[in-house]
């Protein structure tokens, strides 16, 4: 049986603020397998980049983390130093390219410093960069000069130079013209179909639906729905993920009713209760994940009953 | 005439120029995608027609009236006219303001009476979904897509009659992004706005735009080629 890239059980994140407690990430298990690629997908705030921060310990001091997450059966995420880990053996690519980069360093500067720090030769920062779609002539710039999408393939440049058996990537694709998005899931999906694993953090369904082999849908800090690629896209368990295509441009372009809630006040039932077309009294109490799908009224059959 | 338009519009950094005698425009009432290859200059064009970056040749006009130039002299009730969604909301909003507080920022500026301030925020805040919590909060503690709805928010509150969007729309997933277009073709039936969408999102340009200009890469032997598409 093969070693898991990664195993998160019973992941629960909170933040302290003055006046309330932001449930950030609820009761989240999932794990991936070595050559896997798995896509999280969601609203925004629903929780994917601080699933993402808490794999690689980048949470702020009024966060507090409890649950399991191991890499390959032998590096707990979430306790002890992650030195040697971080970059190394799980990389990042940030959501936010402009903060993400030292304003007062070129492009260059930055790619070989990453290399030398990982033990590799500096002269390998031009190839990095043409990997992920950078024109080498343009590393001599500096952050501020640089576009959004051109900002966003060096910070994947960046994070692939140490060739991290595990990286997550934050929305690797945001800003990013379509034959580059093109280019970077093809690049994530070499490095799974080599043996490594990436989790791609993404609202844009129409990439996860690209490259990914399994998708977990967030709402309101926990998962879902977890299926398979194509499943997930043909038959959708869950009626938010229903909603998530129907808005898509190419199908009905419509929002799912309603805001999502208040992570700081969520109902103890269903959270998308208050949305759904579906809902009734069941949904005041929290259905289980046993299926594809975490509902009492799934819009396929569930292979095991909630 | 009721436009914003950019008139031979052409910026260079250095030595590399993004625009080359550039010219197109925003009719009112009417919504225009740009599209383009990453780095082709579209977030550049987006701040001269915004009226923030100079250019180094060319000019912008409002409504018929040349506004701008290369000396970049632009009088402030022209800006008041226009309002931009910028592709980075970290970068575009102060982290120091609770959201409540950066989606006010045009009204105070502009002169809102300071009691009707606070329910014309709420009035925007429900509008674009963020929630009484997410208001008081400041930007690191929300998500990008988060961030970009109360930016969202702050470019209509003042009532522009143009509307700039650069990849506005990137960081959101589909429903919001629905919610998004939905909310911004609203206030462009009630206002008559012109909305300009920078996005490399086709399917999203041929839904939601009524005609597409494909910003060509620009090369230093041809001039820049707006087609529409």
């Amino acid at each position: 049986m093969t070693t898991p890239r990664l195993s998160v059980d019973g992941l629960t994140v909170r933040f302290r603020l003055r006046t309330a407690v932001v449930h950030a990430v609820t009761d989240l298990s999932l794990t991936v397998q070595p050559g896997e690629l798995l896509a999280v997908v969601g609203e925004s705030g629903c929780g994917k980049s601080v699933l993402a921060h808490t794999l690689l310990g980048l949470l702020p001091r009024n966060a507090t983390v409890s649950g399991r997450a191991v890499l390959d059966e032998d590096t707990s995420l979430l306790t002890g130093r992650l030195t040697g880990v971080r970059g190394r053996r799980v990389g990042l690519v940030p959501q936010s390219p402009a903060t993400a980069l030292n304003p007062v360093r070129t492009g260059r500067r930055l790619l070989e410093e990453t290399l030398r720090a990982h033990g590799r030769p500096r002269t390998d920062a031009d190839r990095v960069a043409a990997d992920v779609g950078f024109d080498p002539i343009d590393l001599d710039r500096y952050p501020h000069e640089l576009s959004g999408g051109m900002a966003q393939r060096l910070c994947t440049a960046l994070a692939l130079a140490p060739e991290p058996p595990l990286l997550i990537a934050d929305e690797p694709t945001t800003g990013l013209d379509r034959p580059l998005v093109d280019h970077t899931l093809d690049l994530l999906r070499r490095r799974c179909d080599a043996g490594n694993t990436v989790i791609l953090i993404t609202h844009d369904l129409t990439a996860a639906q690209r490259v990914a082999d399994r998708v977990a849908v967030m709402y309101a800090s926990r998962i879902v729905e977890d299926q398979p690629t194509n499943a997930l896209f043909a038959t959708p368990a869950h009626p938010y993920t229903a909603g998530l295509l129907d808005a898509l441009p190419d199908r009905g372009f419509r929002a799912v009713p309603g805001h999502p809630p208040m992570l700081t006040a969520l109902p103890a039932g269903c959270a998308f209760a208050p949305r759904c077309t579906r809902a009734n009294d069941a949904c005041a109490t929290m259905p289980n994940l046993s299926g594809p799908a975490r509902c009492h009224h799934p819009l396929i059959e569930q292979e095991v009953a909630a | 005439m009721s436009e914003l338009a950019a008139h031979g519009v052409s910026v260079a950094y250095g030595r590399q120029r993004v625009l080359d005698q550039l010219s197109l425009h925003i009719g009112a009432g009417e919504t225009v995608g740009l599209r383009g290859a990453s780095g082709g200059g579209k977030s550049t064009l987006v701040r001269v027609l915004a009226l923030v970056q100079a250019a180094d040749a060319g000019h912008v006009s409002l409504d018929g009236v040349r506004i701008t130039g290369a000396r970049h002299h632009v009088p402030a009730a022209a800006r008041t006219r226009i309002g931009v969604l910028f592709q980075s909301p970290r970068g575009a909003t102060d982290p120091r303001l609770r959201l409540d507080d950066i989606v006010a920022e045009p009204l105070r500026a502009t002169g809102y009476p300071d009691a009707a301030v606070r329910e014309r925020v709420s009035e925007l805040a429900d509008l674009v979904g963020l929630t009484p919590d997410l208001l008081i909060r400041r930007p690191h503690a929300i998500s990008d897509g988060q961030l970009q709805r109360a930016c969202l928010a702050r470019a209509l509150a003042h009532r522009p009659g143009y509307l700039l969007c650069d990849e506005a729309t990137a960081m959101l997933d589909a429903s919001t992004q629905a919610h998004v277009a939905r909310v911004l073709t609203d206030y462009q039936l009630e206002s008559g706005a012109g909305i300009l969408v920078v996005s490399h999102d086709q399917p999203l340009l041929t839904r939601w735009a009524d005609r597409v200009i494909d910003l060509q890469p620009q090369t230093h032997e041809h001039r820049h080629a707006a087609t529409s598409v």
